[in-house]
């Protein structure tokens, strides 16, 4: 009897949960559009590469509520670690919490807390490049590809896969020769292969590699010496060369994710550039063996109309204070512009910040060679 | 050395002096106490500023592995120091650069057409006799064109061939070893053939494996440790042999000198220490050949000839087989002819007149991609006159230098130079019993920009212009001998002096991309400097014998390379420039009793900035060693035993002369030597 009691209770229990749920609330349904955009930008990190052999690879780090620039964090941040952030910085990225600096000649990337800077630990990837972050996966460039019994040996580069909680390195993608930039877009990876090891024979492809089975698919032929690559939200995939510094010039390339195929050049002499919505901030730096000096520009390129806004964005004649300018990045909500000047590369340089209106607003000493920003901010409100 | 032996030198050199028909010749000069068989070299007769010299035993005794660990010892130097026994050692005279330095093996200068740096960390001390540092110009005029050539000199004298009554050979064997895993045998034959010919044989093995520990240790401002981490140095291993063949002849008129110099090694390059990264695989391989002779003849009581010749054929190779890096597997092969006849008249007795005149041919050969295979075509002519009056002594020279480049590549177009550099020194001696002299120099020169500079694939400016030195000297010496007392005689000297670089090959960035440089004349350097030295020396009873030697250096180097880069804190603008420091110093004391021997050497290095920008991030902390020696002679007949153990930076100081490459700590040393 007591038994069939519990029997009945229980059918009854059942019966009640599975024919009919009590309502829930709704929750929201998320779907990546684009990038994330900050809402607040707190400060930036500012990563010196440091000369060859130096060692002087530093960070420093600049707070925008206090308004100071605090210059070579790292070793007070992380007193214990020998000989510390090594040597030749070559690219400074933050995903999540993390702060990831890729140290080209100590072989290996920093990991950082994005919010101390204290070291999480590191990834060792020889002559590793650039990074760049896709689905919670870490992707980095580097030169050092596998040694193969050849008498035309030529150094093949591959890109990484890491995982960005466990910092552990997935998959090896082998691409061209000697692979610099990287971006992604429409579920692909474009990596710029340089050949710069074969200079004045450079290579002169764009590797496209499928993020979801991480193998290469295509190499679309652009240009000799390619550098940096970065993707605009109407999927253009942005690419520049170095040249070949004497016939071929410097130039700016652009490829359509969709069909995969280089669709545009514009004629502008680019160093290194940024994208902030649909304006592409541009370095150009020439080397004129007529008068022997560089001919610098700074220019701004719309994404959309493909055509160029200005070579001149600095517009109170500051520039000519500039010698070398290496580093560039815009504050995407305020717009300031930030410009980095190397000097002759072996002395410290300076940090230029511009208005969106390219009047000057402040300019520090940094390390020696500063080069690489990342913002750190909020990205959306907690709810 | 025995009395008897510098006696009978001292007579050798009297000799000389009266072949020469200039009985005047050293008589006045300060260093007769330093007479030794250095002194018998024939090319110092109008010397009238006497060099920086460190030769015979009071060189052997400082625990020295090279010829750069030697030149510490002098004042107005800054030695690059690498580390290890392979390690790159080059040397800087009076903050003018490397460049500016004219380093002369046996009279002939050395060349290095491709970078126009001499490694002196590859110039073993075995067969070194002395070597002497001039300012300026050695202040003679019967020279060859070129020794009026470089704003500094370091002159390299190997030992020449004296032979004891009676003896005709002599044989000495030495064995080193120690720390670095040391192996370092040397052999020297000398054979007198004739009367008027002799012949001497070197021979040299050097093998380390470099390996030592060095440790990396930084504090937190309240002392407690942040890291501390000891590492041992890989890849700073060395194999090198050295075989050196000469002839000596004399005869009443003629004095004549061939040699023949080889050197093989291989070696590792150790490279920069760097946070992950401890270790390197770089290779470099050298081969080094000349053949050189010289001729000095008086063919008349008014007129002398002085002829030399010299064919070098060098060989490099380096080796990047690290794949994670660039591969380079590149080779260097330089070929040098060097032709040189001077002459000297003597219009009067206090007046000569000198003319040289030189040729040189070198050549650059690399299996680089476009690279410009350049050849070198040097002319010089050198007219230089000395004038002695009262007790003045004056001498001018003017230098004129043509220099032809001839490149394979279309691309750059053939370049011709044409430069005149004057020279003027003048010494007085004020008081006619005190040996008190009063000396100074003007000096302009210029160094050619190198083959690297010039025609280095993509770095190259085949439109740069020759850097520019202009010296200017001004100095005090007075020496004392006393008959009475502990202090058998002592020197001091002392130089206040300013130079200016001018038109410095420098690189500066170029175009986009990394690291892509464009050598430049747009360097300016403005040096003000004060060298200070005294040598005492004392005797005590009990045939206790002491020599200590006091140097010191300041300088203020200062950039004025660029005026805008004048920010009061970051800024290069006025900053002292790059590894030199505003005060080093050394200081030795050499004791003797019997045959007994006590070295005790102290090297100062003050702090010092890796940039001119003179901020805290580009400081180099001072640096000082303690090395000790001692030695012990034995006699067995006719043979001659001495064993000597060193025991070098005795309290295991961790430093680094250039940043990222730490240098030896405690290291040992012993060496054994057999003489018949």
């Amino acid at each position: 009897m007591k038994v069939n009691c519990i029997f009945l209770a229980l059918l009854i229990a059942f019966c009640f949960t599975s024919c009919r749920k009590d309502p829930e609330i709704f929750l929201h349904e998320e779907v990546p559009v684009t990038h994330p955009q900050f809402i607040s930008i707190q400060g930036f990190y500012l990563l010196n590469e440091g000369n060859m052999g130096q060692n002087k690879s530093t960070l420093d780090y600049f707070d925008y509520e206090e308004g100071v620039y605090y210059r070579n964090i790292y070793g007070e941040a992380n007193p214990s670690v020998p000989k510390e952030l090594g040597d030749v910085g070559n690219d400074l990225a933050i995903y999540g919490n993390k702060l990831y600096a890729v140290i080209n000649c100590s072989n290996k990337i920093e990991v950082m807390d994005a919010k101390t800077a204290e070291r999480i630990g590191q990834i060792d990837i020889p002559n590793c490049r650039y990074i760049t972050f896709y689905n919670g996966f870490a992707y980095v460039t580097s030169y050092a590809g596998p040694v193969t019994i050849d008498p035309d040996y030529q150094q093949i580069g591959y890109i990484a896969k890491i995982d960005t909680t466990s910092l552990q390195i997935l998959d090896k993608c082998l691409v061209g020769l000697q692979p610099d930039g990287l971006a992604i877009a429409n579920g692909k990876i474009y990596v710029a292969n340089s050949g710069g090891y074969l200079s004045p024979n450079y290579e002169n492809t764009v590797s496209v590699i499928d993020a979801a089975s991480f193998k290469e698919i295509k190499q679309i032929k652009v240009a000799v010496n390619l550098h940096r690559v970065c993707a605009d939200k109407n999927g253009n995939i942005w690419v520049n060369t170095r040249g070949d510094y004497f016939n071929t010039s410097s130039k700016l390339y652009c490829i359509d994710s969709k069909t995969d195929q280089l669709t545009d050049s514009i004629n502008i002499a680019v160093s290194n550039f940024h994208l902030d919505d649909d304006r592409l901030y541009i370095i150009g730096v020439k080397w004129n063996y007529e008068t022997m000096s560089n001919e610098i520009n700074y220019g701004i390129v719309d994404v959309v109309s493909k055509q160029i806004i200005t070579k001149k964005f600095i517009t109170d004649g500051t520039d000519i204070n500039i010698k070398t300018p290496y580093g560039i990045i815009v504050n995407p909500i305020t717009k300031d512009i930030y410009v980095t000047d190397v000097k002759n590369y072996i002395s410290p340089g300076t940090l230029y910040c511009f208005d969106k209106n390219g009047k000057q607003k402040w300019n520090v000493s940094t390390g020696d060679i500063p080069a690489h920003i990342a913002f750190i901010g909020k990205y959306k409100s907690n709810f | 050395m025995s009395l008897k032996k510098s006696a009978k030198i001292r007579v050798i050199c009297v000799i000389c002096v009266l072949f020469w028909h200039s009985p005047y010749a050293q008589l006045d000069t300060t260093k007769v106490y330093e007479i030794n068989e250095i002194t018998i070299t024939f090319t110092q007769q109008r010397e009238i500023i006497p060099a920086q010299r460190l030769s015979g035993e009071e060189l052997h005794r400082l625990s020295s592995h090279s010829v750069a660990d030697a030149i510490r010892y002098f004042s107005g130097i800054q030695i690059k120091d690498f580390g290890g026994i392979g390690g790159l050692k080059t040397v800087d005279i009076r903050s003018m650069g490397t460049n500016h330095v004219g380093v002369f093996y046996d009279g002939i200068q050395l060349g290095n057409a491709q970078n126009g740096q001499i490694d002196l960390g590859k110039f073993s001390l075995d067969n070194i006799e002395e070597i002497a540092l001039y300012n300026g110009q050695k202040s003679e005029i019967f020279q060859p064109a070129k020794d009026f050539g470089s704003a500094g000199a370091i002159y390299l004298q190997t030992r020449r061939p004296t032979f004891e009554e009676a003896q005709k050979f002599n044989i000495r064997a030495l064995f080193r070893t120690g720390s670095f895993g040391l192996a370092n045998p040397s052999i020297l034959w000398e054979q007198k053939i004739t009367k008027s010919l002799s012949s001497s044989f070197n021979a040299e093995y050097i093998y380390a494996t470099g390996k030592y520990k060095f440790r990396y240790r930084r504090v937190l401002p309240d002392g407690m440790v942040a890291y501390d981490t000891t590492a041992v140095r890989q890849n700073g291993d060395i194999q090198a042999v050295r075989l050196e063949g000469g002839l000596f002849g004399h005869t009443q008129k003629i004095n004549w000198n061939a040699k023949v110099y080889f050197y093989n090694s291989e070696r590792g390059i150790p490279g920069a220490i760097i946070n992950n990264v401890w270790k390197h695989s770089q290779r470099q391989w050298d081969r080094n050949f000349f053949t050189q002779a010289s001729l000095t003849t008086p063919i008349h009581r008014r007129y002398e000839l002085l002829a030399r010749f010299k064919y070098a054929n060098d060989y490099m190779r380096y080796l990047n087989s690290d794949t994670t890096l660039m591969y380079i597997d590149n080779n260097f092969t330089q070929q040098e002819i060097y032709t040189c006849f001077a002459n000297k008249v003597k219009v009067f007795k206090s007046w000569d007149i000198s003319l040289a005149t030189d040729f040189q041919w070198n050549m650059l050969q690399a299996n680089l991609r476009n690279f410009a295979q350049p050849q070198r075509y040097t002319t010089l002519v050198a007219l230089a006159t000395a004038f002695d009056i009262w007790r003045i002594k004056t001498q001018a020279s003017i230098l004129s230098t043509f220099i032809h480049d001839k490149v394979a590549k279309p691309t750059s177009s053939h370049s011709n130079n044409h430069e005149f550099t004057p020279a003027v020194i003048f010494s007085c001696k004020p008081l006619k019993k005190e040996e008190f002299y009063i000396n100074a120099f003007y000096k302009r020169a210029f160094r050619m920009p190198t083959f690297n500079d010039l025609y280095y694939t993509d770095i190259g400016n085949a439109a740069l212009q020759p850097e520019y030195v202009t010296q200017y000297n001004l100095g005090l010496q007075y020496a004392k001998s006393l008959k009475k007392g502990i202090l058998e005689n002592l020197t001091l000297k002392t130089d206040a002096y300013y130079n200016e670089v001018t038109n410095k090959i420098i690189a500066i960035p170029k175009g986009s991309g990394q690291f892509r440089w464009m050598m430049m004349n747009i360097g300016f350097v403005k040096i003000r400097g004060i060298d200070a030295m005294a040598q005492l020396n004392w005797k005590f009873p009990y045939d206790i014998r002491l020599q200590t030697h006091i140097n010191y250096t300041y300088q203020k180097a200062q950039d004025f390379s660029d005026p805008t880069d004048n920010d009061a804190v970051a800024g290069t603008y006025r900053g002292q420039i790059a590894y030199i420091p505003w005060h080093n110093g050394s200081f030795t004391l050499q004791f003797s009793y019997k045959t007994y021997n006590l070295n005790y050497c102290f090297i100062y290095v003050g702090e010092r900035y890796h940039n001119s920008a003179n901020i805290r991030a580009n400081h180099e902390q001072p640096w000082y060693t303690h090395d000790l020696s001692l030695g012990k002679t034995f006699c067995f007949k006719k043979w001659n035993f001495k064993v000597s153990a060193e025991i070098n930076n005795i309290f295991n100081q961790q430093y680094e002369v250039v940043l990222n490459y730490p240098m030896p700590g405690t290291n040992f040393r012993v060496i054994l030597k057999f003489e018949i």
